[in-house]
């Protein structure tokens, strides 16, 4: 344990070692251009740092510590702003180097063509192309993607997915994409290359991390354009600060103008750093918690996007009910008792080996108190039974024994089967029939000998917890809608039971991307789930499309993230990380702009203390001399975007509380906390400064 | 103050806002095409003007041609004003025979007037001809306030339609603009102005013996006064109601003619915030929820009610050293006390300090008091109002416009607060509208702090101010911050009849004005294109006092970091040399 511990600590150390040299490796002004904000405060750095030098040859425009104060400090605010970003880049590169470690180059058995008996050649996996063909056989580790052209067999995931159950793939239907860097357990598979060295999805979510290849979403972009206008905003009023300050001077007659090094200062303190060194952070930082979540974005467009979806389509199976049907209640027709039915429908299923045959022996036996019987000899059928299996045919299942045959089956083929035996239709079973399909249940006929006996109903689980779910997503202003191939009255019921909002019964991929095409012309932003080849064209359709890891490479390639989980109900974390990625920005613009208030107030008394000392009312915070309070002010200004480092990384948190709530606890926190905060922290530091005889 | 004072302040405001919806809706049905109580008297007139001058008035524009056809107007205006003032001792109904007006001062009221800004570096008694002050001032008095009202609806067409390339056509909105509400209006307020003592004739200047004969400065007795007169009312309908501002002598509605009265005090007053007021109404009526339109209103009014207390307040706490020379300034019941220096003694402290503050609010710039004469304070306010980007009720339409890009701003970072990617009214503010938004935001802190940062560093643009300190800055200040605002107000203790302040005044004024149109225009043209996005539970809620607030506090912060640096050299530091 201790040792884990050690490792892990090692581990952060070193990521911050490296983020440290990052930092410095980022001055580089090429790269600051980037960031409009910071490389305004790069270049006041570099000036402040020349005016300093002067003032070391003594002809400064002020003593050379406190230049040199001033210049450390911005020089600290830029440093400081690439540490987050390298920081958040490190943890994403160390996450998907984790992943890439999985697939680092191994052999891999190339064939000319598709059989798997051909001669196979021994390639490096980086030798591979897309459209190549390869063969795994057990115990092999798959070199790259690929699609399963022939075979089917076991795969451990774990290395991508952290499942350790193996997982079934074989060629044709829903489960025929293998990822690189998975073992395969048994058999073999002959597998065709989805994409060239360098373009598989890992390699696109580590671009996506690494800042060089990193491309700004719409939104950073828009939110740069508002912090640029503030920079210049902030630029005029500094620049026009010193003419005004000449003028003032002059008529006055008494004092010395604004310093050169006091407007940077000023500037630099008003533009929005905190939000301008930290929003590159934040960007990665997002991406990251999608990894940690098992969730591979292909863009850093799609993570916003889910902020913003309004419409969410969830399959029915597997999402919002558990795979299977079951047995919630036998139901005999008048004349005959229960204990008569649910041994018909115990004896009927049990060699039936589906889930729901499975079901109604447990029912029978739970409800009913019937202890379990064997399909062997036994004292009521000496011979044995024979089971009738389920057959498209027939449309029912059953057993025979001793003369007695017990079938069921769906109502409509066993009513036929009790009229043609020439029984009557007890006037009680339609009813029956009608009220359990009527609840979203299945209705099961059951009928000895040709007499119908009751009604067994089978209904869909919904999964516990998911109605809450679906409240809250209600709360944070998402539509749910259910996607099922049943019919639209059980669709019904089931929904009603879920709760959520809305369902598309009978569903073909059709009718899904139809769905999806009339939500966006409504102006609503998709997101839906899928595994399936038919659901590309939907999953290319919506707007958050995230395919399963098991599903097939059409659908993967569709779909703007991977699920490594294949688990749908991921859906609706990728919505919140969404939004914690767009609130963080929108909290820190806020806590950027009102931090500037106290910063006037810092400043400008101290700037033109010897022209009006009348000014030095503002010094409401009582900063020790003009010296200290601009001091003061820079330090602060660069020690609260380090300050802050964790919350950008980890996103403010999210609450289904909906919007007005959100925005209320936001302003107050980040608003009137960015109003406060910086009055005491400046204070504290000019304290501290002035205790430690540095001014 | 007393209860009087204070019941007009209320009376005032109540009025306004009583008057916002019925009017709002009224041109919200203008602007639709719906049919209006006008339309048999108007309608006919309106459709032969589109015949005589060959608008299509079904040919919707975008809004780069929207944008052209209105630079295009504005440009001929421009150039007429300029024409009619450099010719007017040739041309008729100069019964003064005023000569031409220099080339800088034209240029400058040229563009003054078309601007919407009505800064006026010369008076109006002793320069204009009378069909110089007819056909150049009040036709743009009429034309510079339609061209803003139909910016600003073009602008709301975007945010109320969707996936539409076009947002109107704008000769039809000009000429509505001006034949449904600005001359209605104009007419029945110049008929009650004419009805309080404002005059309105064409004869020559009145002579009338003086009742008290005086000696001129070489000791010479002077018996008559000419008293200047003129067709006085109609202007000052429209300068008041298309918050224009030039008046119509030098002193503006502190002229016993053109502001007689208390009651004509009033209308003249409530004319200035009338329309922008009431446009907030129409805007909520045209995106089809009357909710956003009173939120932006209550925004402006909380605002206003703020800053008007602070000038009421600073105005009646007077100045302590005019106290100390033995000047009795204290409330009592007989003498209502305060600052009176520069206002008239039949307006007081109250309403010369609401006019004050109404006036730069809105972009009208008209005064009945001198703003210079002002306590420091109460001289901030009108200037910091100006600051704030003339939104708070503002001019009318760039008003509107102007607070609907804070809108944008402060959607966008609220909206990115609860967790989405920020709209507006079902319309994603994306990279495109930022960029607007912050170029209306951005451009008049630029024209303002670099206009006043160029008068303070130049020989030519020192010499016009004779206090010089902390107020002579504050009046080179205000006199850029007023060209940026199109306001036209000025603090009258700087001379800027000069070819300095008469061309870059004149240069600040044309770039301030459509610099900020074009953006807007651009905005509105963007977000008809876009989807709407029906509202949610998890959609910014725009109409909440929650937002409103917000929306208070963005406007606050950006106009106090962007000018708080300049007025702590200025009024602030004035007022603290004054009481510490």
């Amino acid at each position: 344990m201790t040792t884990q511990l050690k490792k892990q600590s090692a581990v952060r150390w070193k990521l911050y070692q490296r983020a440290i040299l990052d930092s410095f490796v980022k001055l580089n002004p090429r790269w600051m251009v980037r960031n409009p904000v910071m490389f305004v405060v790069e270049v006041g750095s570099l000036l402040t740092t020349v005016l300093w030098i002067q003032a070391l040859f003594g002809k400064g425009e002020a003593p050379a510590g406190f230049i040199g104060g001033v210049a450390l400090w911005l020089w600290f605010t830029v440093l400081f702003a690439n540490f987050s970003e390298a920081l958040a880049e490190g943890r994403g590169k160390a996450q998907a180097e984790a992943l890439r470690k999985t697939r680092q180059t191994t052999q891999a058995k190339k064939l000319p063509h598709p059989d798997h008996q051909a001669k196979y050649e021994l390639v490096a996996s980086s030798a591979l192309r897309k459209n190549d063909l390869f063969m795994v056989e057990a115990g092999d580790i798959l070199p790259v993607d690929g699609e399963i052209v022939e075979g089917i067999a076991s795969v451990d995931e774990s290395a991508v997915t952290g499942e350790s159950a193996p997982v079934i793939r074989e060629s044709g239907g829903d489960r025929s994409a293998v990822t690189g860097g998975t073992r395969l357990l048994s058999d073999w598979l002959v597998v065709r290359v989805t994409a060239d060295p360098g373009e598989g999805f890992l390699d696109r979510m580590i671009s996506l991390v690494e800042g060089a290849k990193r491309q700004k979403t719409p939104n950073e972009i828009a939110l740069d354009i508002l912090l640029a206008g503030f920079t210049i905003i902030f630029l005029i009023v500094c620049a026009t600060l010193l003419p005004y300050s000449l003028y003032s001077v002059g008529t006055a007659g008494v004092g010395t103008p604004i310093t050169i090094t006091v407007l940077v200062a000023l500037l630099v303190c008003l533009i929005p750093t905190t939000i301008g060194g930290l929003l590159s952070a934040i960007g990665i930082a997002g991406m990251d918690r999608m990894i940690q979540r098992n969730v591979i974005a292909m863009s850093g467009r799609a993570v916003e996007a889910a902020g913003d979806v309004d419409v969410l389509l969830l399959d029915k199976t597997g999402t919002i009910t558990l795979g299977n049907r079951q047995a919630v209640e036998l139901i005999p027709v008048a004349g005959v008792s229960p204990r008569e039915l649910a041994e018909a429908a115990q004896l009927s299923s049990l060699a039936d080996e589906t889930p729901e045959g499975r079901s109604i022996v447990v029912l029978a036996k739970e409800k009913y108190g019937l202890r379990g019987q064997t399909m062997g000899p036994s004292e009521s059928a000496p011979q044995g039974m024979h089971f009738i299996p389920f057959s498209a045919q027939t449309r029912m299942s059953g057993v025979d024994f001793d003369g007695t045959s017990i079938r069921k089956g769906a109502p409509d083929t066993m009513l036929a089967l009790v009229r043609s035996s020439g029984r009557p239709v007890p006037s009680d079973l339609q009813t029956y029939v009608d009220t359990i399909a009527r609840s979203g249940g299945t209705p099961l006929v059951v009928a000895r000998n040709g007499e119908a006996l009751g009604v067994i109903h089978l209904k869909d689980i919904v999964k516990g917890g998911i109605k809450e779910r679906f409240a809250q997503l209600r709360k944070m202003g998402i539509k749910t809608v259910m996607i099922t191939g049943d019919n639209p009255l059980t669709a019904a019921a089931i929904a009603a039971e879920a709760g959520v909002d809305d369902f598309l019964a009978q569903a073909t991929p059709e009718a899904k991307l139809k769905l999806i095409r009339d939500s966006q012309a409504g102006g609503r932003l998709v997101a839906m789930t899928g595994d399936g080849t038919n659901d590309a064209p939907a999953l290319a359709q919506a707007d958050v499309a995230v395919a399963m890891n098991t599903g097939t490479q059409p659908a993967r390639e569709a779909a703007n993230m991977v699920d490594l989980d294949s688990n749908p109900t991921k859906l609706i974390e990728i919505v919140e990380i969404g939004k914690q990625l767009l609130m963080t920005r929108g909290a820190l613009t806020t806590f950027s702009i009102a931090n500037d208030v106290s910063k006037y107030f810092a400043i400008i008394p101290a700037a033109f203390a010897s022209t009006y000392p009348a000014l030095g009312i503002l010094n409401i915070m009582h900063l020790a001399t003009p010296q200290s309070a601009i001091l003061s002010a820079v330090i602060f200004n660069a020690l609260i975007i380090i300050a802050l480092i964790p919350l950008a990384l980890k996103g403010v948190p999210y609450r289904a509380v909906g919007a007005a709530r959100l925005l209320r606890d936001n302003l107050l926190i980040y608003g009137l906390g960015g109003l406060v905060a910086p009055f005491i922290g400046i204070k504290l530091i000019d304290l501290l400064l002035v205790a430690l005889h540095l001014v | 103050m007393n209860i009087f004072s204070w019941l007009q302040l209320i009376l005032y405001l109540v009025v306004l806002i009583a008057l916002a919806k019925p009017l709002g809706l009224y041109m919200s049905r203008v602007y639709q095409g719906e049919h209006t109580f006008l339309d048999p008297v108007l309608r006919p007139v309106e459709k032969l003007i589109y015949r005589l001058s060959g608008v299509h008035p079904d040919e919707e524009m975008n809004w780069k041609v929207y944008a052209f056809a209105m630079l295009l107007f504005n440009g001929l205006g421009l150039f007429i004003v300029y024409v009619l003032q450099r010719l007017q001792g040739f041309l008729p109904l100069n019964p003064q025979g005023f000569g031409a007006v220099s080339p800088a001062s034209a240029w400058n009221t040229a563009v003054s007037f078309v601007t919407n800004t009505n800064w006026q570096g010369y008076g109006g008694e002793t320069t204009m001809s009378y069909l110089t002050q007819m056909l150049a001032m009040t036709v743009q008095n009429f034309v510079s306030a339609a061209t803003g009202m139909a910016i600003v609806i073009a602008m709301i067409r975007g945010l109320a339609r969707h996936t539409s390339k076009t947002i109107g056509n704008f000769w039809v909105d000009l000429t509505r603009s001006v034949l449904y509400i600005l001359l209605p209006l104009s007419f029945i307020l110049a008929l009650v102005l004419v009805s309080q003592g404002v005059v309105q004739t064409f004869s020559q200047y009145k002579t009338a013996p003086l009742l008290q004969p005086i000696t001129d400065a070489n000791g010479n007795p002077v018996t008559q006064q000419v008293l200047a007169v003129g067709p006085a009312a109609s202007q000052i309908a429209i300068k008041q109601l298309g918050t224009n501002g030039g008046g119509f002598f030098n002193a503006n509605s502190a002229h016993p003619f053109e502001n007689p009265t208390p009651i004509s005090n009033f209308l003249e007053m409530l004319s200035i915030l009338l329309i922008p007021a009431a446009l907030c109404y129409s805007f909520g009526k045209m995106v089809g929820d009357t909710r956003q339109g009173w939120a932006i209103l209550a925004v402006m009014t909380v605002i206003f009610v703020l800053l008007l207390s602070v000038t009421v307040w600073a105005e009646q706490t007077g100045n302590p050293a005019i106290a100390s020379l033995g000047v009795d300034i204290k409330r009592t019941n007989l003498n209502p006390g305060g600052n009176m220096e520069g206002k008239e003694v039949r307006f007081g402290v109250a309403n010369s300090a609401l006019w004050a503050t109404a006036t730069t609010a809105a972009s009208n710039g008209s005064v009945n008091s001198m703003h210079d004469s002002n306590m420091p304070l109460g001289g901030m306010i009108p200037m910091w109002l100006i600051h704030l980007g003339e939104v708070i009720y503002g001019g009318v339409g760039s008003g509107l416009y102007g607070m609907l890009a804070f809108v944008i701003v402060a959607v966008f970072v609220a909206g990115l607060m609860v967790g989405r990617t920020p709209e507006y009214l079902g319309k994603k503010i994306e990279a495109y509208e930022m960029k607007m938004a912050s170029l209306i935001l951005l451009i008049p802190v630029f024209t303002a702090l670099v206009g006043t940062a160029i008068g303070v560093m130049t020989a030519a643009g020192k010499t016009g101010v004779y206090n010089p300190g902390p107020h002579g800055f504050s009046e080179i200040l205000y006199a850029f911050s007023s060209a940026t605002g199109n306001n036209g107000s000025a603090f009258a203790g700087l001379s800027v009849n000069t070819p300095f302040y008469n061309t870059a005044l004149g240069i600040i004024m044309f770039f301030a004005r459509f610099w900020l149109a074009i953006p807007a225009l651009a905005i509105g043209g963007s977000l008809a294109l876009k989807k709407k996005v029906p509202a949610g539970a998890g959609t910014l809620a725009t109409h909440t006092p929650l937002f409103a607030a917000w929306l208070i506090a963005v406007v606050i912060i950006v106009g106090a970091l962007g000018f708080l640096p300049a007025l702590a050299l200025g009024p602030i530091v004035e007022h603290l040399m004054i009481f510490h």
